[in-house]
């Protein structure tokens, strides 16, 4: 049993959005969902710095510095894209416009509660930007992450330790081992990765899991099935 | 007829003073006036509140300000990456105010819009709610955010023309068209300038009433 790859996480995650949602992908991995998402999807990739419509980095050569995303990359514009200040930006994220923020997260608690913008360390300066904004706004907040540290520590938490980024917020957890709800009586999975057992997933989740009627399988591509 | 065209970037900060804050328009370097980022520097100006989404990046940007030492304090939503600045930071040497970007723009739009703060969901539960005012509306939570001006706005449009009416290019708008509205004195830098009736009047994202100067970048 291999945890999915960078990439069939990212396509696990991009099979999953609502088709034409309003959606917006955190910097980082969440980035890499679009590269994913099938053009039939109709869904509509919204960046906090001003641009809904976002489309795929041009190519080498076409950059345009003016047109970049929330990582501060080069991106195009689709048919049918706008531009806007970061105040009218901020609105459609803080106001509910947005269907889907898909999230990094350093841990995820049972309660929603996500941590994703320090780990406390001082050494450097804390940088926060638009995740909490998307984070408190967005309809669904859902997060994609690596199911545990690289040390093999559980990033899903009874309680984060790490400083919050907003409580009570996700509902959705994507990871390289399963997509878990986060539902009223607790951490509900929804699918597994292929030869991965309930009871094999507890041991790396640090709070009390739950099957949801009998879970989907993960295939190592990222489909579930 | 009015005409807010000053000759360079030089003349677009005349009068910056010691101590005084400055917002600077940008989402990394996509809105960051550069002419100015140089201006400012030449002018030996020190202690300087800034105000801006980022810290600098690349060796040719605000990373200029913190390798001079010439910013006492930065209210930032995102000053990652920035080596200049992290260094300071470590140092001691200059004060970091982190604001969630949104609350940043909207801190701003507040600012020029003359508003008193506005209330935020943003923040409620963690460390960016601390020591600020927590008012209930209905059955949600909220905190008090207070409204951000600034001595100077320096921005980056795309064009302008003599009046003082700006366009802005793609995502270069970003915080640029509501900076604009927040500064006592507002720069700001263009591509090009053009002659009043040039501007589509349905295209013109910040009116000239907000201007005070405007100059055209020199080619790099």
């Amino acid at each position: 049993m291999i945890p999915l790859s960078r990439d069939a996480l990212a396509r696990m995650v991009a099979l999953h959005l609502p088709s034409e949602g309003f959606v917006n992908l955190g910097i980082g991995a969440p980035t890499h969902v679009a590269d994913f998402l099938p053009t039939e999807s109709g869904v509509i990739l919204h960046s906090e710095n001003g641009i809904l419509n976002v489309g795929p980095k041009p190519a080498v050569g076409q950059e345009d510095w003016d047109l970049i995303n929330a990582g501060k990359m080069p991106i195009s514009l689709r048919t049918g894209g706008s531009y806007f200040d970061s105040s009218l930006s901020f609105a459609m994220m803080r106001g509910g416009h947005l269907d889907v923020a898909v999230l990094g997260a350093f841990q995820v608690s049972k309660d929603g509660d996500l941590a994703n913008w320090s780990t406390g360390d001082n050494g450097s300066p804390p940088g926060i930007g638009g995740a909490i904004d998307l984070a408190v706004g967005a309809k669904s907040i859902w997060v994609m992450m690596d199911h545990t540290t690289k040390e093999g520590q559980p990033r899903i938490v009874e309680r984060c330790v790490y400083p919050l980024t907003a409580r009570n917020v996700v509902t959705r957890i994507f990871t390289n081992l399963t997509i878990i709800d986060i539902v009223e009586d607790g951490l509900a999975v929804r699918a597994l990765l292929e030869g991965l057992s309930i009871e094999a997933l507890q041991e790396v989740t640090d709070s009390p899991i739950h099957a949801l009627g009998a879970p989907r399988i993960i295939r190592q591509d990222g489909s579930v099935v | 007829m009015r005409n807010v065209v000053v000759k360079d970037a030089g003349a677009a900060v005349e009068g910056i003073q010691d101590g005084n804050a400055v917002m600077m328009g940008g989402f990394g370097g996509a809105g960051l006036p550069l002419g100015v980022v140089r201006a400012v520097l030449d002018t030996g100006v020190r202690n300087l509140t800034l105000i801006s989404n980022n810290a600098g990046s690349t060796e040719d940007d605000l990373s200029l300000w913190f390798e001079a030492k010439i910013v006492r304090k930065i209210v930032c939503s995102y000053p990652r990456a920035a080596k200049q600045f992290a260094e300071q930071y470590r140092a001691g040497t200059v004060e970091l105010e982190l604001v969630p970007q949104g609350t940043l723009v909207e801190r701003i739009r507040a600012g020029g819009a003359g508003l008193g703060g506005f209330l935020s969901p943003v923040g409620v539960g963690t460390v960016f709610a601390d020591g600020k005012q927590k008012i209930v509306v209905g059955d949600r939570e909220f905190i008090l955010e207070l409204p951000l001006r600034a001595d100077y706005s320096f921005v980056k449009g795309h064009l302008a023309d003599t009046l003082g009416n700006v366009t802005y290019n793609k995502t270069a708008r970003n915080h640029c068209a509501v900076m604009a509205t927040a500064g006592r004195t507002v720069a700001v830098e263009v591509d090009r300038v053009v002659e009043p009736g040039e501007l589509d009047p349905e295209a013109i994202v910040t009116p000239c009433i907000f201007v005070d100067r405007v100059f055209a970048r020199s080619p790099r």
